[in-house]
């Protein structure tokens, strides 16, 4: 049992779990209803449920740039392509109509498939520019960075375009089974990703290439195609996500959709636990970034903290947080656990066990 | 063996007794005294693990100790951090370079402290005192230039520079020569010595039992964290030294001898008349199942050139590379992979460990890579995989879930090993595989090679040390100037000749 809790206690996950947790504790104390979840019209209700929802689009970025950052890189790119992903896929929906329908110009699987085809290709191109012409990965991306949203605003003609076509409107409002339909589609990115990262040599591969590519190189891993492939990856969940956050608002704004989202997607990531140096990353652990981020910025609204201010006690929890993960406390706490003695910690073990 | 008592007390510079050094699951450095007097060089011996690194990170500051007291000068220190160390008067230099490759030379040297004009640094003073310091080293180069514009060997001496000019009492030298030349050792070996002249006492740490001998006035030796003794130089014959560093009666590396290969022994690979861009130039070869063939020259002669080529890494512009008698174009290591050719790359640290991975990881590396992304062994089969060939090579890891970078040079070069041998190569290419690892380690790897060679794989031996390549190779490839200018035969090697072929030139 000593072992159990030790293993859980020195696991990646428990730092970002506990952050969460402190932060969701600390809503129960101060607003009593924040636990409660309602069933109205077969539907789940609650805050949590809202902070699970709210958080899809920035946990599908992370789940990309988890990928991304293991090989060494970072993503900037992401949050436009989410942006041209909903100006992509209503200017589809809408043809050449002019005004606002309940109709859609082309078959809506196509709408889907080019929408990711156009964000995935984009993503492709960044894995091109780092793993083959060398470019370093912060300004390889940067280019679709700015770009991204150009080639939104074109597609738009700088409109905010919207539609009323109602299959569009399930992905980021539709219900099933109690629950919103985006917590599934981030689920299902999330199993698929971990699957082929997991269950495949793929992230052993992309680990080798984030620590050390040289060497990855000499054991004979193409890392040019592993660099390509998580990009492309990336590329993809920013399509994915993009869906999800202009049906959840039924419109393409080019401007604002996921704006800034890429930091919070690196910083999801970072929270959970994977280093922005490379090597080993963790999926679940950025998940879980991505709830810290969302579950934070639900709190400091609830509690009336004046929006200009809320970036301030943002940045003062990430701060905390990100100390608690850094390699200074972490050397402390395991001298303090070595102090202790193994004794203490059987103790310790033996009381989460009764 | 001698003791602390009998030097006179104001001969001392440095005094450690009773180290202890605990990490987690390790007892490091068990109660070590180590003395340092003035005016000596100091060799600190002992095999991978032995503590001597341990040990001279704690004196530096690099890590705290959990025991013991060190003095310098006769008054308790704590160093806390190498940057405080050296205010004490401690400087070192460590194995790898750990300069900043793209700030220029003389920002390198003076990192930290650059002379200043009111608010402004004073570059022309910069350069200048960075050129005078060099001098004392012989080299003149362009110290504006970017470190990385420079050998290896010159960023060691640049290191080393940047410690002396630190007015120190105290320099340690942790493995400075692995990478420098004859020459440049001499040139090294000779700063040394003005300096122990000047009173400066230094730590000498190397695998090199000639350089030893060479330069130390002291030597002392730690066993798995334990100090075994300190002795004068001249009291301590060379087995002696290596009896007491393996604590065992040492003729591991007599008794390891070339394999006498069969009468049959058919071409896996051969090279024709094979050149390629600014590498090497007109260089044939044979590589035969069970044999070993040397590769004898110079750093820079291109031995490891020929041995990229035959890996995929470089590629040639004319000349056939043939796999048993076909002609095969090798584009990437993937390739060479898959054609059952494995390579242990010269700078392990570079090309070979992935430090961040488990051993298991490291291991399965070459052989997942081989099968592709799909075809992923379970976690059950990495296991078996890993623990086989850490029973098999002697591994010393405490499972195989130890992260590589933690372990010892020996055992990392070891586990990359490993990783080729999952892939069951008939060609392995070994540069340099004894490099910076200790004597007990290196009759291993050797013994290792010659089990490989009589199972029937073609093996190819590149190594700086004749002694090694003499002991094992059935033919030696003698290289200079990026092509290869003789061949011999396992009868009548020796290193006389090789080294008279390296000079000469002459075929033999």
């Amino acid at each position: 049992m000593s072992g159990l809790a030790r293993r859980m206690t020195s696991s990646k996950l428990f730092s970002s779990l506990l952050a969460l947790f402190v932060i969701l504790l600390f809503n129960v104390f101060l607003n009593p209803g924040f636990l409660s979840i309602t069933i109205v019209n077969g539907h789940l209700f609650g805050q949590l449920i809202d902070i699970l929802n709210r958080s899809v689009p920035v946990m599908i970025l992370a789940i990309g740039m988890t990928l991304v950052i293991a090989t060494g890189g970072t993503d900037l790119s992401c949050g436009a392509l989410l942006a041209l992903a909903g100006a992509v896929s209503i200017s589809l929906i809408r043809g050449s109509s002019t005004i606002l329908n309940a109709d859609t110009a082309m078959p809506f699987p196509a709408v889907i498939v080019i929408t990711l085809a156009v964000t995935g290709l984009c993503g492709l191109w960044n894995g091109f520019l780092v793993a083959k012409l060398g470019i370093q990965p912060i300004v390889a991306t940067l280019i679709f960075m700015t770009a991204g949203r150009g080639m939104a605003q074109l597609i738009t003609g700088a409109r905010n375009l919207t539609t009323n076509y109602a299959p569009y409107s399930v992905i980021g409002q539709g219900w099933l089974l109690l629950l919103p339909v985006p917590i599934f589609i981030a689920a299902g990115v999330f199993l698929i990703v971990w699957y082929f990262a997991r269950r495949t040599a793929f992230g052993l591969f992309v680990e080798a290439v984030g620590v050390n590519p040289s060497a990855a190189r000499y054991s004979g891993i193409n890392s040019g195609l592993v660099i390509m492939i998580v990009y492309t990856v990336s590329g993809l969940c920013a399509g994915v996500s993009g869906l999800i956050y202009a049906s959840g608002i039924m419109c393409a704004d080019a401007n604002n959709a996921g704006l800034n989202y890429e930091l919070d997607a690196i910083l999801a990531t970072v929270l959970g636990g994977t280093s922005m140096t490379g090597g080993r990353f963790y999926l679940g652990g950025s998940v879980i970034g991505a709830l810290i981020i969302m579950a934070l910025t639900k709190s400091i609204y609830a509690f009336d903290v004046a929006p200009e201010s809320a970036l301030v006690v943002k940045a003062f929890v990430v701060v905390i947080v990100v100390l608690i993960q850094s390699p200074f406390f972490k050397a402390r706490l395991a001298s303090s656990r070595v102090r202790r003695g193994p004794g203490e910690i059987k103790n310790s073990g033996a009381g989460e066990a009764s | 063996m001698e003791g602390a008592h009998d030097i006179p007390r104001e001969d001392i510079l440095l005094e450690a007794s009773g180290i202890d050094k605990i990490f987690p699951g390790v007892h490091a450095l068990k109660r070590v005294n180590f003395t340092l007097r003035r005016g000596e060089v100091h060799s600190l011996m002992g095999e991978n693990g032995a503590g001597k690194s341990t040990l001279v990170k704690c004196l530096t500051g690099v890590y705290g100790i959990d025991g013991g007291i060190i003095k310098y000068l006769g008054r308790e220190i704590r160093p806390e951090s190498p940057q405080h160390a050296i205010s004490i008067g401690i400087s070192s230099v460590y194995q790898e370079v750990n300069l900043c490759p793209n700030l220029s030379v003389a920002e390198n040297i003076f990192a930290g402290r650059q002379p200043m004009r009111g608010p402004f640094v004073d570059w022309r003073s910069l350069e200048e005192r960075a050129g005078k310091v060099l001098e004392r080293f012989d080299i003149s180069i362009d110290v504006r230039r970017s470190l990385d514009s420079y050998s290896i060997a010159i960023q060691q001496m640049i290191a080393i520079a940047r410690a002396l000019d630190i007015s120190a009492r105290v320099l340690i030298l942790d493995e400075p020569t692995s990478s420098l030349d004859k020459l440049e050792v001499e040139k090294l070996f000779r700063i040394v010595r003005s300096l122990r002249d000047d009173g400066m006492g230094i730590i000498f740490i190397t695998h090199f039992l000639d350089q030893v001998y060479e330069i130390s006035d002291r030597i002392t030796v730690l066993r798995n964290g334990e100090l075994v003794g300190s002795y004068r130089t001249e009291d301590l014959p060379k087995i002696d030294l290596v009896t007491k560093m393996v604590g065992k009666d040492f003729d591991e590396l007599s008794s390891v001898s070339r394999v006498r290969a069969g009468e049959a022994r058919d071409v896996i690979i051969s090279l024709e008349e094979v050149s390629a861009y600014q590498s090497v130039e007109n260089v044939s070869l044979e590589m035969r199942r069970g044999e070993v063939l040397g590769f004898a020259g110079l750093l820079g002669s291109g031995r490891t050139e020929t041995a990229n080529l035959m890996f995929g890494i470089e590629h040639n512009s004319s000349g056939a590379i043939k796999l048993r008698g076909t002609a095969v174009k090798l584009s990437s290591p993937k390739d060479a992979i898959r054609n059952r050719i494995a390579f242990c790359p010269e700078d392990r640290k570079r090309d070979g460990v992935i430090g961040e991975l488990s051993v298991r990881e490291n291991i399965v590396l070459a052989l997942q890579a081989r099968l592709g992304i799909f075809k992923y062994r379970t976690l059950r089969q990495q296991n078996e995989l890993a623990d086989r060939y850490i029973k098999l090579l002697g591994i010393a890891t405490p499972d195989a879930e130890k992260k590589l970078g933690d372990l010892s040079g020996g055992n990392q070069q070891k586990v990359i090993l490993a990783r080729w041998l999952a892939t069951e190569p008939e060609v392995m290419l070994l540069d340099e595989p004894t490099r910076g690892i200790d004597v007990g380690a290196k009759a291993e790897i050797m013994k290792l090679t010659l089990d490989l060679c009589r199972e029937g794989m073609a093996i190819a031996f590149i190594s700086s040390e004749l002694d090694e390549i003499v002991r094992i190779s059935n033919r030696v490839i003698v290289m200079r100037d990026r092509t290869k200018i003789g061949e011999m035969e396992e009868d009548g090697l020796d290193q006389e000749s090789i080294l008279r072929a390296i000079a000469g030139g002459v075929a033999v």
